[in-house]
């Protein structure tokens, strides 16, 4: 098993890295180039290196007040689609009851709905409540479809470990909540991981939800990033700085479940 | 069929400097071609990982491991011609019963007439023959786990058979039904068994020969009746038996044993070895504890504080010089209330003393 | 079997009000509109199905679902084998792990409107880099000039964008296989192939059903990316049915016949889910997975 051989894994893996890599370091390029430059000459580095689209950014109140309200209502409703979604995959995963299949596929049918035909009765609704401009509305109306996926998702890992370990943790005398806590979570550690992130990712990036309940006080950074047309023209340099400051948060949290997706799945040492 | 010699020591750590680091402490063990061995102890004793060595899934970090005479160490699993059996059924759930058997078959191009004449052979002694169409996927955990046993045994060649807990997740009552199908195997195909277990009924029912084990030192390699009779250790005495072994603190004095405030005679044959023991702990398993009155020179007196009716006997727990002492007493015998002072004769034949938690007489 | 137990319900019931205060009135209401004709607040006429038969008829709207359609297929059938090979040559663990899980993420947490931009300017022949490669290849290409250009790049910048969700997804599936399996395998004596096709293909069932159908539905639903990068064009060659509706409902539509399209939409994607989730029941053909 140790000749030598060409590996392919490494070389294939490399490759496509370098094809994920390469529009983001456009990007990056780009967060340092002045305008002129940017639509000006082509080049692999920034001939006139310049701070002054991130200064933009982080000096204008409008800028970075956009990231701060998405990660506000992006953390709220990650939390609670993972919260709401839980129980309900272990329901769907163990157990058959009245409807089930349908409800299921009901709750699928929310994730597959074209975005645009809540917009009008959401901005409604949301008006009535009094919500309009938080971040609980966008954190709710996000809801709708991070609920379904995480519940989607979850209860495909829980259907992937075995009932026989629920009943011998019974047989063993554990209560419901410590058996879950204690064995079953951390059997699909890979899948909240997962579901985390895309909840968090599915979030972070939606436009027009957030746009339409927000005007000021929540306003996310996606709303924020649209509205970079001047009289000049386009800002491209300012918007690929803010691209760039996009994805931070996000690479913060994939770093934080690295451990729960890349870990193996240990079950009962010696 | 083979007969494995170990010479080893493990440890998961890259310096290993104290014995803590040790998964495995170094320990020399043989395992006879045929016999059926079961490695006991509680989680976290090593048991898996010497599995894992004899199998060669995991090459130890320090000594050698051979087959016959030959050093396998560094083989792996499929060069040793080994088979395992894992905590949890694993099949291939694509594939039919009769596929799942004749997998490992496959995998080494044997003639297909004969892989079909071998799956059928195995299927029979394992009682599968009527589900040999079926899907893998589908069936029972008890059916499941024959199939992977199924899978080891369909090699005629197999060195042994080696069992990781493979009842975990098996129904109670069908526990009782693949044990005796494994001694059965072992009887008629007479291969080389070894089995993990942290339940001392299943090891003492499965196997000739048991090994105790606890944090990474095996304490004590004999029969079931060894183990109970004369338990080399005290975690042996502790872990094996229901309940387990009751211990006391005593002080040999001269000729004479002093437990608490009263002074018995050491037993007859013994009292050279004890001598010069000093302090010492005195086990005596439930099942030979006497009751009896206080004019027996070796017994202690006990208040009694539980008293449990178990049917075929009656289990007296009570206090003797601040130690509980479990009594099992035969059911014809007039049981003793709450409170009552009753007294012990714990000094016998059986009577095994210990020092640092290792049998000296 | 799995046991039947009616107090599940307890269990469901946070999700199903979540999901239903968010959805079931919205989607009252645009039945409502759909099949009204709007003239002003006060005159409202119910045309029952008018809007539904003329937005069915529209010839405009058959060639945007065709070009939609083929579009999605031709995301799945790049997407999930891509996504499937990096899961497999993705390391397990390590520092190494971590780090490719980061690049990976990165396509993901961009603002769709962003990657539209970047992809805008990347492939432009003078001052981006994928265009100039391209130009220096001596490859005539412009994906403002050609229809084919136009496509290959709103695919490509697709493949960039979404792989990266099929790869994750399988990749934490198949950290979720027991090392028990790969044991057995060992001992077994199978190849490399024959792993990949009895234990790890089986087992990445789940997650694959739910990355062909997520990419599928958000494929059929996209919007914003192919929108900034080309704008539909040239000509509508890359206008794809969301695109499509929203044209109309800005340009020509009024709420109801908008309302209409919108549910005609969901009702297709809903079709097309339906039968890709069926059909790849029955191909992975399990009586063990959790809803037959």
């Amino acid at each position: 098993m140790n000749r030598p051989r060409v590996p392919v894994k490494a070389i294939f893996l490399g490759a496509y890295l370098l094809f994920a890599i390469l529009p983001v370091y456009w990007m990056v390029n780009m967060s340092f180039k002045t305008n002129e430059e940017i639509l000006g000459l082509f080049s692999l580095w920034p001939k006139d290196f310049t701070l002054h689209n991130y200064a933009t950014i982080f000096t204008d109140v409008s800028w970075y007040s956009g990231y701060i309200n998405s990660m506000i209502y992006v953390a709220i409703n990650t939390v609670v689609s993972i919260a709401v979604a839980l129980p309900a995959a272990y329901a769907f995963s163990r157990y058959r009851f009245l409807g089930d299949k349908h409800v299921f596929f009901w709750l699928l049918t929310n994730r597959m709905t074209p975005p645009a035909i809540f917009l009008l009765p959401f901005f409604q609704l949301y008006s009535t409540l009094g919500l309009m401009d938080t971040h609980l509305a966008v954190a709710l109306a996000h809801l709708v479809f991070n609920v379904p996926l995480a519940v989607w998702i979850l209860e495909g890992f829980m259907s992937g470990v075995p009932r026989e370990i629920d009943e011998t943790a019974y047989i063993d005398g554990y209560s419901f909540p410590r058996f879950f806590l204690t064995i079953f979570v951390p059997l699909i550690k890979a899948g909240i991981g997962v579901t985390a992130f895309f909840c968090f990712m599915f979030s972070w990036v939606e436009l027009l939800m957030a746009r339409t309940l927000t005007s000021v006080n929540a306003k996310p950074i996606v709303a924020t990033m649209t509205r970079t047309v001047s009289a000049s023209g386009m800002d491209w340099g300012v918007l690929a700085a803010a691209g760039v400051l996009t994805i931070l948060p996000g690479a913060v949290v994939i770093w934080f479940v690295r451990h729960y997706i890349a870990k193996g799945f240990a079950m009962g040492r010696v | 069929m083979a007969r494995i010699e170990l010479d080893l020591a493990h440890s998961y750590k890259s310096v290993a400097a104290r014995d803590e680091d040790y998964a495995l402490l170094p320990l020399k063990m043989t395992f006879e071609d045929g016999g059926a061995y079961a490695l006991l102890g509680p989680s976290g004793c090593g048991k898996t990982t010497m599995l894992n060595i004899i199998s060669g899934l995991l090459v130890p970090s320090q000594g050698k491991v051979s087959f016959d005479g030959r050093d396998v160490t560094h083989q792996t699993p499929q060069e040793r011609n080994i088979a395992q059996v894992f905590q949890f059924p694993v099949i291939y759930d694509t594939m039919s019963v009769v596929e799942n058997l004749a997998f490992p078959l496959r995998n080494r191009r044997i003639p297909e007439a004969q892989i079909q004449r071998r799956v059928r052979e195995v299927a029979e002694m394992l009682e599968l023959s009527g589900q040999l169409e079926q899907r893998a996927a589908g069936l029972s955990a008890d059916v499941k786990q024959k199939i992977s046993l199924g899978r080891g045994l369909v090699r005629n060649d197999v060195s042994a058979v080696l069992f990781d807990e493979p009842l975990t997740v098996i129904d109670p009552h069908l526990k009782w039904q693949l044990r005796r199908k494994l001694k059965q195997i072992h009887h008629e195909l007479k291969l080389t068994l070894i089995y993990v277990t942290h339940d001392q009924v299943e090891a003492l029912t499965f196997a000739d020969q048991v090994i105790v084990m606890t944090q990474g030192k095996a304490v004590q390699t004999g029969t079931p009746d060894q183990l109970f009779e004369r338990p080399q250790h005290t975690f042996v005495g502790h872990f094996i038996g229901s309940p387990g072994m009751n211990f006391l603190d005593a002080q040999v004095v001269g000729e004479q044993l002093k437990i608490g405030d009263s002074t018995l005679s050491l037993p007859a044959g013994r009292a050279q070895t004890l001598s010069s023991a000093g302090r010492t702990t005195v086990g005596i398993r439930p099942e030979f504890v006497r009751l009896s009155d206080s004019h027996d020179s070796g017994a202690l007196r006990a208040t009694v504080s539980l008293v449990k009716d178990i049917g075929t006997h009656w289990m007296i727990s009570a206090t003797v010089a601040d130690r509980l002492v479990r009594a099992r007493v035969a059911p014809d015998v007039r049981a003793p209330r709450v409170g009552d002072t009753v007294w012990f004769t714990v000094i016998g034949p059986h009577t095994c003393f210990y020092k640092d938690d290792r049998l000296i007489a | 079997m799995k046991p039947i137990n009616q107090n599940a319900w307890l269990l469901i019931l946070p999700v199903v009000l979540c999901v239903a205060f968010s959805a079931i009135l919205p989607l009252m209401t645009v039945v409502n509109y759909s099949v009204q004709d709007i003239i002003s607040p006060e005159r409202r006429v119910f045309v029952g199905t008018e809007w539904f038969k003329m937005v069915m008829r529209d010839p405009e709207l058959h060639e945007a679902l065709l070009r939609q359609i083929v579009f999605s297929l031709a995301v799945l059938l790049v997407e999930v084998p891509l996504g499937i090979a990096l899961a497999l040559s993705m390391p397990a663990s390590g520092w190494k792990a971590s780090a490719v899980l980061v690049i990976l993420a990165m396509s993901l947490l961009i603002p769709w409107n962003v990657v539209g931009t970047i992809w805008q300017i990347f492939g432009r022949t003078d001052i981006g880099l994928f265009g100039a490669a391209l130009a220096k290849l001596g490859i005539n290409y412009s994906y403002t000039g050609y229809a084919t250009d136009a496509w290959a790049t709103v695919l490509l910048m697709d493949v960039w964008h979404w792989t990266s969700l099929v790869a994750l997804l399988c990749y934490a599936g198949l950290r979720a296989i027991p090392d028990a399996y790969y044991q057995a395998a060992r001992i077994d004596g199978a190849s490399k192939l024959a792993v990949f096709r009895y234990i790890q293909l089986p087992k990445l069932r789940g997650v694959l059903m739910i990355a062909v159908l997520l990419r599928f539905m958000d494929s059929f639903m996209i919007y914003t990316e192919p929108f900034v990068l080309t704008g539909g064009g040239p000509g509508n060659s890359t206008t794809f049915l969301s695109q499509y509706l929203t044209q109309k409902a800005v340009g020509q539509f009024d709420v109801g016949p908008a309302a209409a399209f919108s549910l005609i939409y969901f009702l297709i994607i809903l079709l097309l889910c339906f039968i890709l989730y069926n059909w790849m029941q029955r191909v992975g053909g399990g009586p063990e997975r959790a809803h037959e």
